[in-house]
């Protein structure tokens, strides 16, 4: 009896060994949007906008159009593409240091001026490809390479970030959720959440962003598994899930 | 041809630039670069076209970068301190071998300094300015009508060596009125198969980039970059020479210094004083041959400039050892008096250097130190 094939690895994905470290959830976030632009069949107008991170080098498996930007600017240049071919679905993926530090002012007006596009925002915490420096959304007492003794707001560094919650205000903003990686079934709410903000910019209704928590092991200096109970037990409750807004009206998480 | 129209400069370069076929344009307000921005936003959506004021000029270049990466006609424009923080984008848009046209309306700086005329800012528009090894075409118009007609050539020049060119004019330039005929030329842009937006018709996927941490292939990219700046210094340089033939003393001079250069000439030669002018109408690529030609046959050059003394360092290395070069200039807003020019004229021609020169800006055998 032939087998029917239910599942298995996007044609949109080289069979190339990951370049993400073990642990990592960069690469589940990739195959779940692979699978959408497939579901969707996107491909052919989509551009990846890749972003200065550890998901610069999405381009060298990823078999889509892919447009790399300066740290931080991917909400600029993603805006100029969608703007000059608005035929194109844009999808962008910014990690914490990118969005949330050296690129608040660009995802803010992005976001308030109702950009079109579709925004990844992958929160793990801390600067991955730089080798583990704080970023805006470093928990408090969390330790990095340049917060040795963990982040202190009451020596300067700041308070978490928290991006969700930020944005939410924005009227431009047409869809806003947090979801994670860390359990198999937190990946089938990320891919609904992706699937919601993919249909906001595919029935050009306005900006769209999904931040996800993931586990960066090697930076955290935590075994695979710690690092996603770290994800569950510290991550969560600072960065609370659930949808901001649906259909450009504010929801309280979990409510 | 066109009719012939009074605009003033910001406006003149908006509306060749719309009829360059400018897709998309981006800006932030400034001074004195206003009437462009203002030009845009009212006659880019009329045509259906993109216009965004951005949050900033730093956004501003970047969604230029998304629109030329798309393929589409992109500009932007700005002043002085506007240009610095443009820097990052200007050399990602090289990095990534982007066409674009950028406009720099000149004021007085460093810092916030003030929006009266300024050329200060050729270190950083012929020098680099951004990180890394590039060059733009640089344009420097002297008139409201070439700001218009270099305008319609930048879109041209940038999308045949996907490159971005700056046109580097100052408050003068962009503010005043004068006549001018625009063209009604059609934009022809070449196809643009690099460019993203889909993998349509089952084509590979196309990547637009400046980062590769393999060895050797930025070293490579770079090669490939110097080769386009020598094609282009062999196909654009522009330069216009004026009664150079049988000079005593050549002014360079351009933009707004070159007008007044200019009449400086006129009435230096009603006086019987043989002098030239040099106005580079390119300062990248710069007419290095061209002064280093005049170099050998003119003993005396004075480079006048609303700078401390920018260009003037190009000057001397085409001139360097043949002729001496003196140099006059105003910094911070500043803008050079006909009469202060025609002073260090006759103290270098009649009174053959005698005595001391009391006009504040200038050099007499300027020396780089």
């Amino acid at each position: 009896m032939e087998m029917e094939k239910i599942a298995g690895r996007s044609s949109l994905w080289d069979a190339k060994p990951s370049p993400y470290c073990p642990g990592c959830g960069h690469g589940v976030v990739h195959r779940v949007l692979c699978e959408l632009i497939e579901e969707y069949n996107l491909a052919d107008n989509c551009v990846f906008m890749a972003p200065v991170g550890c998901s610069i080098l999405a381009y060298t498996f990823l078999g889509l159009d892919v447009c790399q930007s300066a740290h931080g600017r991917t909400p600029a240049a993603a805006t100029g593409i969608k703007r000059a071919r608005p035929d194109t679905f844009v999808l962008a993926y910014q990690g914490d240091g990118d969005l949330a530090s050296i690129g608040t002012a660009e995802i803010i007006h992005a976001a308030n001026r109702g950009e079109n596009i579709t925004t990844i925002f992958v929160n793990n915490a801390i600067y991955g490809m730089t080798g583990g420096q704080m970023a805006p959304t470093t928990l408090a007492g969390q330790t990095a390479t340049t917060c040795s003794n963990g982040r202190d707001a009451s020596l300067g560094m700041g308070n978490p970030l928290r991006v969700c919650e930020m944005l939410q205000s924005l009227a431009g903003v047409t869809y806003l959720a947090r979801t994670t990686v860390h359990t198999p079934a937190n990946v089938i709410k990320t891919k609904i959440a992706i699937k919601k903000a993919f249909d906001v910019q595919l029935k050009r209704q306005g900006f769209s962003l999904v931040e996800i928590l993931s586990s960066c092991p090697v930076n955290w200096g935590m075994q695979p598994v710690a690092a996603l109970d770290f994800v569950d037990k510290k991550m969560v409750p600072q960065y609370p899930l659930g949808e901001f807004k649906v259909g450009g009206v504010s929801v309280t998480p979990g409510a | 041809m066109g009719e012939r129209v009074l605009m003033k400069g910001n406006e003149a370069i908006a509306e060749a630039a719309i009829r360059a076929g400018v897709q998309s344009y981006f800006g932030y307000p400034i001074t004195p670069q206003n009437e462009l921005i203002a030009y845009m936003s009212v006659h880019m959506p009329a045509k259906g076209r993109t216009f965004i004021q951005a949050e900033s000029e730093l956004a501003a270049i970047n969604m230029v970068y998304g629109a030329a990466a798309a393929g589409m006609r992109s500009m932007t424009s700005s002043s002085s301190p506007g240009l610095s923080l443009k820097q990052e984008g200007i050399s990602y848009l090289v990095g990534a071998q982007l066409p674009a046209v950028i406009v720099n309306i000149m004021r007085g700086g460093p810092g916030l300094g003030n929006i009266a005329p300024s050329q200060a800012d050729y270190f950083q528009a012929c020098k680099g300015g951004g990180h890394g090894d590039y060059h733009l075409v640089v344009y420097a118009p002297a008139t409201v009508q070439e700001a218009a007609d270099l305008t319609t050539k930048s879109f041209d020049v940038a999308d045949r060596y996907r490159n971005p060119v700056l046109i580097l004019g100052d408050a003068i330039i962009g503010q005043m009125m004068e006549p001018v005929v625009l063209s009604e030329s059609t934009p022809n842009p070449p196809p643009k198969p690099w460019a993203v937006g889909g993998i349509r018709n089952g084509r590979k996927p196309n990547l637009i980039n400046s980062l590769s941490l393999e060895e050797g292939v930025v070293e490579e990219w770079n090669w490939l970059f110097k080769a386009k700046y020598e094609e282009i210094k062999k196909n654009e340089l522009m330069v216009e020479m004026l009664d150079c033939e049988d000079a005593d003393l050549i002014l360079v001079a351009y933009g707004t210094t070159s007008r007044i250069c200019k009449e400086v000439l006129r009435q230096s030669r009603a006086r019987g004083l043989k002098v030239g002018l040099i106005r580079p109408i390119t300062l990248w690529p710069f007419p290095y041959r061209a002064i280093a030609q005049a170099a050998r046959k003119t003993p005396e050059f004075l480079v006048v400039e609303m700078s401390l003394g920018q260009m003037i360092e190009d000057v001397k290395l085409a001139g360097l050892g043949d002729a001496a070069i003196h140099f006059h200039g105003r910094p911070g807003g500043g803008v050079p008096r006909e009469i202060d020019i025609r002073e260090i004229i006759e103290h270098v021609l009649v009174q053959k250097r005698a005595g001391k020169i009391a006009t504040r800006g200038t050099v007499i055998d300027w020396e780089i130190s």
